[in-house]
């Protein structure tokens, strides 16, 4: 009764983890789309132009999601190892 | 002028708080107190020598200029960081299954071990560094200077200069001291990582102060910071896409080629897992570092009057505002970006410049090849030591000769664009297998030619190295060769036209000619192992060799690793494969692991080259085809396995056939102990019967004649006696029925004794003793007397059996793997490999008999060390015949 509870268990795990590895892999896809996008900002000649401030403030909130998320599924796939190694035990 | 002095002295300051750092961490990661040197942050913050003086300074003046296209400088990086799992973990992972030491050999290990490669990548990097290395120098001077006109002391063009030189003899200094204090077969240095950490966090510190205080000091806040943003000339958005994205790229790939930065990331990595944390903490660093940038810059150009230089705002705007220890500490900020970065490009650099230019120009110029005997160690620590002050001299006199004005600023993307043609080798590498070393010295080629003649030639401006015709008409009219509209196509950016075609052509013909080609095999397994780094984390070819050549091998690693740490590390490989002795089976195993360790001092190609020289050529197992061959995996693991146990067998099957020799020996030499010793009893006997015979039955002796004969009776009985003292003593020490008479003394007493008895009565052919009187200055606690016996039978028998024309014996003290061990070394031809085996058995004599003895000294000393629990053991490999008597470490110990 137990093994037939454990074993789904353990592959969920497992396959928890590749899809998490996915994740860390399109992180910085996403961030080289999101920092692409000022290439469609208009030029400084046309008439409403973005500002500056507007521009720092996009591109440091792009870094700072960047970051967290970086750090977030780093540490889960930190985690998630360590429980792989306890149950390999 | 006060406050020009405190700088000063600030500055002398740090830089000894710096060297007091580096020698504290060298310190404990030598006492193995270390764990905190190799945590994440450490790593991390190493990491941060990507900001140099050139961002630290320079940003603001860029930002000044161009709004915000200096973010893509640290957009880059911060990809590739964020990105890790893609390239840096393979990369990092390669670095240390190969025990890669710099770019160049990585890329050289990949496409073969090829030297040729290796050199073309160092020169480049040497070509592509130094314009920046005197970047870092105009920057310290120019702030220096910055500095003491805003308190009215103008520096002339020559206090400039010797200010360049000084710092540059200083760093210099500091590497060679940090960076090369001993061959580490990892070719890590927790000194210099250390205190560039430390300056990580004083550039850091510094820029978010002036930041802190310019937002909320000067600026009023951040609401106001940002409408001051939008009314500057700044304010409004203005890039050109291509640029933004070229820069963007052209970061991130020098970010992974740069040769300091392979250093610090893949090097000097202790651990894959700090990767993990580096990826989401190195991005935030440089978010950090690049947060105040605009507001200083803005306050900048509104505060200061018209004209001064932005590059320097982080100076200039606390100076104007009589914030002088901000300012200082700022100072301190760009000084630690330039100097951290000078210390690892110079180490990074004279790595790639020992490795691969001067080793192996020095090996070649060697006759004999690599089994030449002396010690090598010192050849690599002086090469490398001589390439930083040379690195760092390369840059000094870049800085004085380009004058330093504006022409250097400029440098730092060009030289980027140099390094970033490593990229597409790099990458290529890494990821496809059919990359080939023809590939990759086409596209770097290709790149490089692009890259001089697109950008490096005309940054010096138009007409100094290119002429202006040429610019506007291409070389001799040749309109769609000008170096700024390749094909006719004009209107690009120079900088993104440069970086377009270069890389473009690089990574086209590196493709093409990689396709065309044919690698070879020692190629394809690199490329496998390189590849496939996560299912083959072994080295790559394995070597075959016989027994005979682990001598040879033994005399190479002895110059290169050094005579202490080679000899441990075959004696702990002989254990490993259970073998007594110090020359261990020259299994591929064993080899590799030489070969590895001695990659870490000399590079992998000169380590790979040195090995095949003497055990003649890789061969490829079935194991390292596998890697190859995907396809037929499963047959050739089966018959993989098969050779690896039919190997083991053989070596087996040698091993008792040795034994078995040594038995028979054993078993000869117990036959004929009977009849040696009823020999050796019975020669005196003949000659003790015969003289007493004619004493008792002849009346007409003359007195001498009685003398005469009696005195030979006399001397035969004390040979005899002699004999039987020799026997009982073996017998009592084989039985352990001796006592030992415990006594404290010192080493050098013992020797000296020893020396002067074994050598009393040689006559002129007496042999000179080689000592060290400091190595035997140790005070020891055992049985003196018996330990006295040893030495003297061993420095007889060297008088006695060396045949060289002028005799000469070593005496060596030292320590290996904790124990005390003295060697005696002679430089005769030594004793033959055949007879090696039994010279510590009883009778046993080298040679034809010419020399008088029973043949028991050698049984004897060794039945005496095994009582004092040591051991006297032949030494192969020293040049002449040599013994090693080792003595447990608490025998020097107990005495102190």
């Amino acid at each position: 009764m137990n093994a037939k509870h454990t074993i789904p268990f353990l592959e969920r795990q497992s396959y928890r983890r590749r899809r998490l590895i996915d994740t860390i892999r399109t992180l910085p896809v996403i961030g080289g789309v999101l920092w692409a996008v000022p290439l469609l900002w208009r030029q400084s000649e046309s008439a409403d132009v973005v500002m500056t401030s507007d521009a720092i403030i996009y591109i440091f909130s792009v870094w700072l999601l960047l970051v967290v998320g970086g750090g977030w599924f780093a540490r889960s796939l930190k985690r998630s190892d360590a429980e792989e190694t306890e149950r390999e035990r | 002028m006060g406050t020009l002095n405190i700088l000063v002295g600030v500055c002398l300051i740090y830089v000894a708080f710096l060297f007091l750092v580096a020698f504290a961490a060298e310190r404990a990661a030598l006492e193995g107190k270390g764990a905190w040197l190799r945590s994440p942050l450490i790593y991390t913050l190493s990491l941060s020598i990507y900001c140099t003086a050139w961002t630290f300074y320079g940003a603001v003046g860029y930002a000044a200029r161009s709004g915000l296209e200096y973010l893509t400088i640290y957009i880059g990086p911060s990809l590739v960081m964020i990105g890790w799992w893609w390239l840096l973990r393979k990369l990092v992972r390669i670095g240390r299954s190969q025990r890669i030491t710099s770019i160049a050999d990585l890329i050289s290990s990949r496409y073969g071990k090829s030297n040729l490669l290796a050199v073309g990548v160092t020169v480049l990097a040497v070509i592509g560094t130094t314009p920046y290395i005197a970047l870092q120098l105009q920057s310290v001077t120019v702030s220096f200077d910055v500095f003491s006109s805003a308190y009215g002391a103008e520096l002339t063009d020559a206090a400039q200069g010797s200010n360049a030189l000084l710092v540059a003899a200083g760093l210099a200094l500091f590497t060679i001291i940090f960076g090369t204090r001993n061959l580490d077969v990892n070719e890590r240095h927790h000194g210099v990582v250390m205190a560039v950490a430390v300056e990580a966090i004083v550039k850091l510190l510094a820029l978010t102060a002036v930041g802190i205080f310019v937002v909320w000091g000067l600026a009023g806040g951040v609401g106001d910071t940002l409408a001051r943003i939008d009314a500057s000339e700044i304010g409004q958005w203005q890039m050109r896409g291509d640029r933004w994205a070229t820069l963007i790229f052209l970061s991130g790939a020098a970010f992974l080629c740069l040769p300091r930065m392979f250093q610090v990331m893949v090097v000097e990595n202790e651990d894959e897992d700090h990767l993990r944390t580096a990826s989401w903490a190195f991005p935030a660093y440089l978010m950090v570092m690049s947060l105040f940038v605009v507001p200083i810059a803005v306050v900048g150009l509104d505060l200061l009057p018209p004209g001064s230089n932005p590059d320097f705002f982080v100076l200039t705007v606390p100076l104007a505002t009589g914030n002088d220890a901000l300012a200082m500490l700022s100072f301190l900020g760009g000084f630690s970006s330039a100097t951290s970065m000078v210390i690892v490009a110079a180490l990074a650099l004279s790595t790639m410049v020992s490795n691969h230019i001067v080793m192996p120009i020095w090996l070649s110029t060697q006759s004999g090849g690599a089994s030449v005997s002396g010690d090598v160690r010192h050849v690599v620590l002086l090469s490398r030591r001589i390439s930083i002050a040379a690195v760092v001299f390369l840059g000094y006199l870049y800085f004085r000769l380009s004058g330093g004005g504006t022409a250097l600023a400029s440098i730092g993307l060009v030289s980027f664009a140099g390094v970033a043609q490593f990229l597409p080798v790099l990458v290529g590498g890494i990821f496809w297998r059919g990359a080939t070393r023809t590939g990759a010295f086409v596209g770097l080629s290709v790149g490089f030619v692009i890259w001089a003649y697109t950008l490096l030639l005309p940054s010096f401006g138009a007409g100094t190295l290119v002429s202006e015709s040429m610019l506007a008409n291409g070389p001799l009219g040749l309109g769609w060769l000008r170096p700024q509209a390749f094909f006719g196509i004009s209107g690009m950016d120079p900088l993104v036209h440069a970086i377009f075609w270069s890389i473009l052509l690089n990574t086209m013909s590196f493709f093409v000619a990689s396709l065309v080609g044919f690698p070879s095999p020692l190629e394809r397994l690199q490329g496998a192992q390189f590849v496939n780094v996560y299912e083959h984390s072994s080295t790559p070819q394995s070597w075959g060799g016989s027994l005979a050549q682990t001598e040879d091998l033994m005399v190479m690693a002895q110059r290169i690793i050094g005579a202490r740490e080679a000899q441990n590390l075959f004696e702990r490989e002989a254990k490993r494969q259970g073998m007594s002795g110090l020359l261990p089976e020259p299994s591929p195993d064993f080899l590799q692991r030489l070969e590895r360790e001695l990659a870490g001092s000399v590079g992998a190609a000169t380590a790979h080259a040195m090995i095949g020289q003497i055990v003649g050529g890789a061969s490829v197992s079935v194991e390292d085809l596998m890697a190859v061959a995907d396809e037929t995996a499963q047959m050739m693991e089966y018959s993989s396995k098969l050779e690896a146990k039919s190997e083991e067998q053989a070596r087996t099957a040698r091993q008792l056939r040795q034994a078995n020799e040594k038995l028979t020996l054993i078993s000869e030499q117990k036959d004929s102990f009977l009849s040696q010793v009823s020999h050796e009893l019975r020669t005196p006997m003949t000659s003790i019967r015969a003289f007493s015979e004619i004493l008792r039955d002849s009346d007409r002796l003359t007195e001498n004649e009685k003398i005469k004969y009696s005195s030979i009776i006399h001397d035969e009985a004390l040979r005899l006696t002699r004999l039987l003292d020799d026997l009982l003593d073996l017998s009592v020490l084989e039985s352990g029925r001796v006592n030992l008479n415990m006594q404290s003394g010192s080493l050098k007493g013992i020797l000296d004794h020893a020396v002067s008895s074994a050598l009393t009565g040689a006559g002129a052919d007496k042999m000179r003793v080689v000592r060290n009187d400091q190595q035997e200055d140790l005070m020891l606690h055992t049985d003196l007397d018996r330990l006295s016996q040893v030495f003297i039978n061993l420095i007889g028998n060297a008088q006695k059996y060396c045949d060289a024309t002028a005799p000469k014996l070593r005496i060596e003290v030292g320590r290996a793997n904790a124990a005390l061990v003295v060697d005696f070394i002679d430089n005769g031809s030594g004793i033959p490999k055949t007879e090696q085996a039994v010279i510590f058995e009883k009778f046993s004599r080298t040679g034809e008999q010419k020399v008088k003895g029973a043949g028991l000294g050698l049984a004897i000393c060794r039945e005496i060390m095994t009582r004092l629990e040591g051991s006297v053991e032949y030494l192969p490999g020293q040049g002449g015949a040599a013994f090693r008597v080792t003595l447990p470490e608490q025998v020097a110990m107990a005495a102190q």
